[in-house]
């Protein structure tokens, strides 16, 4: 069974403020001009990478192959539409490309692509690759003695996958404390529950035992994502673990925790008002 | 010729600081002068090449050439999405040295076979595909890969094989190596299958039959000048190769041929492993004779497929 977390609880009562909704109106336009789009992983991950890219990483959205940047990857590349939101804001390419989501002339797919996106890292979207890549860029950093560090967002369901865990062994051998693993627990995966799919818990205990420093947090609480995020490493000499309690969907009521918003094709009229009600009107 | 690479890989690393060696868990001692000279670019990271393929693709995200090393088998099934995604999308300088290749673990079972690695390796965009024949060209080949830009996949034979490569024929990556002028037939081959090959044209001889043969180390990209400069002096072309029939040298050579000749094909003979898991054990040598790869059957498939060619159709299959 999941184990009840404050920090769960907590980010399916949250409200959202006015950036928040803002990045949300961004991601549902992509999928309102593109007819098509991964909703629920997205709308979960958004404050995770809000805070990332507003906050923690030291990058140039003019300079995004700056040796000297931390690097971030998008491992669970299925939420690329939260991401996307992020880089156009930040500029590191224009907004309007946004509207051009999985057109056949556009820079953004349905998974993030590297050479194709500005300020993409690794080409994502076949599940569990993320973390070893950030493992080798983060041993890189070790050995050059550079001072960047590595964000790799992973979703729940995609810790499914084996090679996280051999990834996680990796991490810890190396004692990569330059390396952070955010996980986006919102609890859904395609079919349905994680704990239905293939159970997790005891997901913190399984990080920790597999050498991490874990944190578990509300993934919606910017201010919280922000101290946990600005404490890195948690412990020195350990890779960090940062669980993100999500709500799969979160800001609009009827994809919240609800399946059959992982992936949606066209949005109805009805679905249009639900969402401008939601997150205001764009 | 495993040796001679994986001691090469140590002599790139003292030349040149970006080289690592990157191994799941090879034998005690592998590159053991290496670990002591260099210890951090000599990595064991456990048996787990998913993740090691992915660390490869970060690593050279950020400057490194990781040479990647173990079990052919465990190099291309294991990890093919990240072989795929991870280094051959990127387009990453990785190169893996597959231990093994074709049936060189013949006493090991078919777990350790590598009998379909060249297809699904050369199946794949930016991958380029090298089978060298003996360790003097082993170490030729090495010295190439430092500066190639994408990824490689090594396929290393057993070690000890006869050395038939001489320095004088160079080595360079996608370039095939005429051994013998063409003849009555031309045999393209790969990786070990050359001396087979070099003893199958000397029987060859001894009945009248001229054989060339065209060394093609490099299975993609595929040295389609030269393919095609000695077919045309050659009335039956025939590919060799420790491997099963679909997607390897044999099907390479005829993509090619029907790509640029279009109608005018050569009579072919394509001799392979066949279609089918190995259930025999033995050594390389036993199996490759069991399915009639060793040089005195190679000859007698060459003499009927000429005698067939003289009086049927053009076009000839075997495995």
């Amino acid at each position: 069974m999941i184990q009840t977390s404050p920090h769960a609880e907590a980010a399916l009562t949250c409200t959202l403020d006015e950036r928040s909704l803002y990045l949300r109106r961004l991601v549902l336009g992509s999928v309102r001009s593109a007819g098509r789009g991964h909703v629920g992983p997205a709308l979960s991950l958004i404050e995770m990478v809000r805070v990332l890219y507003d906050d923690v990483l030291r990058i140039d959205p003019k300079n995004p192959r700056d040796p000297d940047r931390d690097r971030a990857i998008l491992s669970k590349g299925h939420g690329c539409l939260a991401l996307y939101a992020l880089l156009a804001d930040r500029g590191f390419f224009p907004l309007s490309e946004l509207d051009g989501f999985c057109g056949p002339d556009s820079i953004l797919g349905g998974h993030p692509e590297y050479g194709m996106v500005p300020g993409v890292e690794a080409s994502t979207g076949a599940l569990g690759h993320g973390l070893s890549i950030g493992v080798g860029l983060a041993l890189a950093a070790r050995m050059r003695e550079r001072s960047y560090r590595t964000f790799v967002l992973l979703g729940d369901g995609e810790i499914n996958e084996g090679s996280v865990w051999e990834a996680a062994m990796g991490a810890a051998k190396h004692g990569l404390d330059n390396l952070v693993a955010l996980i986006d627990y919102n609890k859904l995966q395609s079919y349905g529950p994680t704990d239905y799919v293939l159970p997790l818990e005891p997901l913190a205990d399984k990080w920790r035992s597999f050498g991490f420093a874990v944190q578990e947090v509300n993934g919606h609480d910017v201010g919280a994502l922000r101290t946990v995020l600005k404490q890195i490493p948690a412990v020195a000499g350990k890779p960090t673990a940062i669980i993100c309690h999500t709500v799969k969907g979160k800001g609009l009521p009827a994809a919240e925790s609800n399946a059959d918003w992982h992936h949606k094709n066209k949005l109805t009229d009805s679905e249009l008002d639900a969402i401008r009600v939601a997150v205001g009107d764009f | 010729m495993r040796n001679t690479a994986m001691n090469m890989v140590h002599k790139l690393a003292a030349r040149d600081e970006r080289v690592l060696y990157i191994g799941s868990d090879p034998g005690a001692g592998t590159l053991r002068a290496m670990s002591k000279e260099f210890p951090k670019r000599h990595l064991i990271e456990g048996i787990s090449e998913a993740h090691i393929i992915g660390m490869s693709a970060g690593l050279a995200m950020e400057g490194f050439v990781p040479y990647v090393n173990t079990i052919a088998t465990f190099l291309t099934r294991r990890c093919y999405e990240q072989v795929a995604v991870d280094l051959c999308l990127h387009n990453l300088p990785v190169r893996l040295i597959a231990n093994g290749g074709g049936l060189v673990y013949a006493p090991l079972g078919p777990t350790h076979q590598a009998i379909e690695d060249i297809a699904i390796m050369r199946a794949l965009p930016n991958m380029t595909v090298i089978c060298p024949c003996d360790a003097d060209e082993a170490a030729r080949m090495m010295e190439q890969t430092l500066d190639w830009k994408g990824p490689i996949y090594i396929r290393l034979g057993k070690g000890g094989d006869a050395i038939v490569s001489k320095a004088e024929h160079g080595f360079e990556i996608g370039k095939a190596i005429p051994m013998r002028p063409p003849g009555d037939v031309l045999m393209v081959t790969t990786g070990i299958m050359l001396q087979r090959a070099l003893a199958a044209a000397d029987l060859l001889a001894a009945q009248g039959v001229r054989a060339g043969i065209l060394h093609m180390h490099t299975v993609k990209p595929l040295d389609t000048e030269a393919l095609l400069q000695a077919v045309r002096a050659t009335r039956l072309l025939v590919t060799l190769e420790e491997h099963v029939p679909s997607g390897g040298l044999g099907s390479a050579v005829a993509e090619t041929l029907i790509d640029k000749l279009g109608s005018g094909l050569p009579a072919m003979l394509r001799l392979s492993l066949p279609d089918r898991f190995m259930h025999n054990y033995g050594s390389q040598d036993s199996l490759l004779k069991k399915h009639g790869l060793s040089a005195n059957a190679i000859a007698t498939s060459i003499e009927h497929a000429l005698a067939a060619s003289r009086t049927s159709s053009p076009q000839l299959h075997s495995t």
